[in-house]
């Protein structure tokens, strides 16, 4: 904001050309006509007015104006702009905003200002944004006030107060008097008042406002400003609280997506797969194929990617994870140790295998448009690619439970999981149901991929990242157990989250490993253990 | 009686096994001391050097092997145990560095004063005394060993299970270590290491004889291994291996005999670790990933577990594969170190010396029959 260099006093002459400035209520040529002749006094006024008048292309004339770029032509006297292009001057005419080709300096007079004036027209600027028609800009700047809190914008704020309409901005206007008011020396009762406005808005930038009031004051306004900061401290750590949550949820459905299909293979086969983090790898691959398939050759569905490459990632990886249950898993069925070691061989040869194919490096995978960005809720600020993988990740949790409780399939993967030789006599095909369970688990794997490739590097260790914590969630939630899995991972992202300020990230993380140790000896099988009766 | 107790495990196989790794400790050596280095007979320090490395993975591989072989024991994290007892031994080696270091302080090793240390952390203190560092190299990961496996075997955490936590333990290490403020050198590590015991670590000489303890602690592992699998104790603990649910319903105290026997693995992890710092001159805290752990159970799956003779087989064929694959093709090696693992999984549940002893069974049956 060009006003906030402004001197107090300045601004103080501003306010009051603002109102001798609303009886001219002149248009804008002819104000215009007016800046450019006369003295610097005449100018003055005719800033003012401008000011008042609220039009929003007075704004960049006057900023033209105190750059020493707004010209007069002597042929026809037309006021212009002309920006330094070269040896040139590119111009456009002032009023209409319309382009004049571009002209040297040769036969424009360039229109004269003096410091007072510059400062008058930094200040009439920022009232100009202040009753602009944008209302983005109005409220930034009743924002910029507030920061501000300096007595001598009460007049504008008051006069911009009256007119306005919108009940947002009118609040933000009215707080950012109220921190005019307290800066002010104004009468004990406005000011107990103005406190109570401000703490209402009870941010940090509020809590900076009243300590300071409560720092320069005394009497019945320092006890006000004393516990309206103290109040917004503990609205402020309420925030930081939730803040501290999401933060936590976000991280705990990034372990949700990874553990998933993990808790499905491990729950059902009693398969440690560690592979799995290697799926995700595959996942996150197959994006960026996609993605350089769509730069390539067709650029406007770039915003499609992600949801042309979730159905890819889910059969490249079911497809391989089938692959290797065929090949492989399926002879050590009864050996879980040998198990985990054919599979983490397997790991390092997908590794390998990507790096010969993509290279070693990080591999760039680009962000849709409407996952990039952010907002606020109240004081907490969430990220759009954070919260469709929140989403995400419900989604595909929500379709598994579907799939396992609704559909033939996930009958026959609940009963093989509770009594495999029972569920054989019963006819199932258990060599069937563990081959799409395992290509089931590794599809889900590969949708994870897909989705960690937004706030992941995207390289061939991608996985090994994963494959510890997956580990500690589903053995943590309980193994065969979908909504342990749920509750384990986002117990640990919340836990590991809150830990982070007071321990920093790694001690946070080897604090959250210990636990998850020392848990594991107290309740062997989980938090929500699968009761059954069968002996290891 | 000990002497006694100590043979009563050993076959002949195996007699001859620990005379042969002993006889390598012995000749090569001497090789590289007597022989003048242009003689044929002359072995040139580094092979020295990579034989003293083989035979440290080999005592980790049979450490392994005890606990998994022999008790049903996954443990992924042994190279934790390992790291451990290197970093004791790297304590030690940093003390002797004295005011030798880059910065010269004769007290604070060149990291802490980088790292603007005003004196040396409580835990650093007794580390410039051998004796210490010796004790220490079997008393940490021992410690650790037994406080994990207190609490696990106590509340009956078996298989992948216990996998997963060991795992876990190693990870969390690694994490640990990587932090500067931990005061054990941080990412670094430590090196530069100048002597020990007074001897010059550079000096062939010193070489010689830590190829010499090498091969002389893996002799020692292999005789205790063999006394203890040999034993009554040991009896007790295959069986735990393969049915430890009717062992504990005969009334045996399951978890003791998993204790002990995690325990003492532990202790011969650590030693093999303390022994191949100084060879290879640091340690880091990349010992501790979760990847060497597993390594470490695929040299003992690759030579035949619950044998005594295969995990060492197992390293060093493993090892010496890494050392001449990454040299000459070194896109190849993760391919073949996964392939390994899934064929030895799949193919050679037994491991090499599981196939050569089903080739003389067969051999055998086949000349049984030939006269019939």
């Amino acid at each position: 904001m060009l006003f906030l260099r402004l001197p107090a006093v300045l601004l103080s002459a501003l306010a009051s050309l603002l109102i001798a400035g609303s009886a001219l209520a002149a248009d804008l040529p002819a104000l215009v006509g007016s800046l450019t002749t006369g003295s610097f006094g005449d100018r003055e006024t005719a800033v003012g007015a401008l000011a008042t008048s609220g039009d929003a292309r007075a704004a960049p004339i006057l900023e033209a104006l105190a750059a020493g770029q707004l010209y007069v032509r002597q042929s026809d006297n037309l006021v212009l702009i002309g920006k330094t292009d070269g040896n040139q001057l590119a111009l456009t005419e002032a009023i209409s905003g319309k382009s004049a080709g571009t002209g040297a300096e040769a036969g424009l007079d360039r229109v004269r200002v003096n410091n007072r004036l510059r400062g008058i027209i930094e200040a009439a600027v920022g009232s100009l944004t202040l009753m602009s028609p944008d209302p983005a800009v109005r409220r930034g700047a009743a924002e910029a006030l507030f920061k501000r809190r300096d007595a001598s914008s009460l007049a504008a704020l008051d006069q911009a107060l009256a007119g306005e309409k919108d009940a947002r901005i009118k609040r933000s206007m009215s707080e950012a008097r109220a921190a005019s008011v307290l800066a002010s020396d104004a009468p004990a009762a406005q000011k107990v008042e103005a406190i109570a406005l401000v703490r209402e808005r009870g941010d940090r930038d509020a809590l900076a406002v009243l300590q300071a009031t409560a720092a320069s004051s005394d009497g019945e306004v320092k006890d006000a400003a004393t516990a309206g900061a103290e109040a917004i401290r503990q609205t402020i750590a309420a925030w930081e609280v939730a803040q501290n949550v999401w933060y936590g949820i976000s991280l705990g459905s990034v372990l949700l997506l990874a553990a998933i299909g993990l808790a499905i293979t491990f729950g059902t086969m009693g398969v440690i797969n560690m592979a799995h983090g290697e799926m995700v790898m595959l996942g996150a691959y197959t994006t960026f194929v996609v993605q350089e398939v769509i730069r390539t050759s067709a650029p406007h569905l770039f915003d499609a990617s992600l949801l042309i490459a979730l159905p890819l990632a889910f059969l490249v990886a079911g497809g391989i994870g089938i692959l290797i249950e065929r090949s492989i898993i399926r002879f050590l069925y009864g050996r879980p140790l040998e198990t985990l070691l054919a599979t983490w061989g397997l790991s390092l040869v997908l590794q390998q295998a990507v790096r010969s194919i993509f290279g070693p490096s990080n591999r760039e995978v680009g962000a849709p448009s409407w996952m990039s960005g952010a907002f606020q809720l109240g004081q907490l600020n969430i990220t759009y690619g954070r919260l469709w993988i929140v989403v995400f990740a419900l989604v595909v949790f929500a379709a598994l439970i579907l799939l396992l409780r609704k559909t033939p399939l996930g009958l026959y993967m609940r009963a093989v999981t509770q009594n495999r030789p029972m569920a054989s006599a019963m006819g199932i095909r258990t060599p069937r149901v563990d081959a799409l369970t395992f290509g089931l688990g590794s599809g889900i794997a590969g949708l994870a991929g897909v989705a960690l490739s937004q706030i992941d590097n995207v390289s061939p260790n991608l996985g090994q990242g994963y494959i510890i914590d997956s580990f500690m969630v589903v053995v943590f939630g309980g193994v065969g157990n979908l909504f342990g899995t749920l509750v384990g991972a986002t117990a640990l992202g919340i836990v590991n989250k809150f830990l982070e300020p007071y321990a920093g990230a790694v001690l946070g993380k080897i604090l959250v490993l210990v636990f998850i140790i020392l848990f594991i000896q107290r309740r062997p099988r989980g938090l929500f253990a699968l009761k059954g009766r069968s002996v290891e | 009686m000990i002497t006694r107790f100590l043979l009563q495990g050993m076959d002949r196989g195996l007699r001859l096994f620990v005379l042969l790794v002993l006889a390598i400790g012995i000749v090569l050596p001497l090789l590289n001391q007597l022989m003048p280095p242009g003689s044929a007979l002359h072995v040139p320090s580094w092979v020295l050097q990579l034989i003293g490395k083989y035979l440290c993975y080999a005592l980790l591989a049979l450490a392994v092997d005890l606990v998994w072989g022999f008790c049903g024991i996954l443990s992924l994290g042994h190279g934790a145990f390992f790291a451990l007892g290197g970093y004791c031994m790297g304590m030690y080696l940093m003390r002797q560095i004295g005011s030798r270091g880059v910065y010269g302080n004769p007290v604070l090793p060149d990291f802490m004063v980088f790292l603007n240390y005003k004196e040396l952390p409580w835990f650093w203190h007794g580390f410039d005394q051998f004796w210490f560092a010796a004790i220490m190299i079997f008393l940490v990961p021992s410690l650790l060993a037994f406080a994990l496996g207190w609490f696990a075997f106590r509340s009956r955490v078996t298989g992948v299970y216990l996998s997963i936590i060991t795992q876990a333990m190693t990870f969390a290490l690694m994490l640990a270590f990587f932090r500067n403020d931990m005061g054990l050198g941080g990412n670094n590590g430590m090196t530069d290491f100048k002597d020990i015991l007074g001897f010059s670590v550079q000096a062939d000489s010193t070489r010689a004889v830590l190829c010499f303890a090498s091969a002389f602690a893996l002799a020692l592992g292999l005789v205790i291994s063999a006394a203890i699998v040999g034993s009554r104790f040991g009896k007790a603990l295959t069986a735990v291996r393969d049915a430890e649910s009717r062992m504990r319903f005969l009334g045996y105290r399951v978890e003791g005999y998993k204790l002990f026997v995690f325990v003492l693995s532990a202790a011969m992890a650590g030693l093999a670790g303390a022994i191949y710092v100084p060879q290879v001159g640091i340690i880091n805290p990349g010992e501790f990933s979760p990847a060497n752990s597993i390594e470490a159970v695929i040299w003992v799956a690759v030579g035949g577990r619950g044998t005594l003779i295969g995990p060492v087989i197992g390293a060093v064929i493993v090892n010496f594969g890494k050392t001449w694959l990454t040299g000459a093709l070194p896109e190849v090696w993760l391919f073949a170190l996964g392939a390994m693992f899934i064929a030895v999984t799949l193919f050679l549940p037994k491991g090499v010396v599981g196939l050569w002893s089903q080739i003389r069974t067969r051999g055998a049956t086949r000349k049984a029959r030939a006269p019939a």
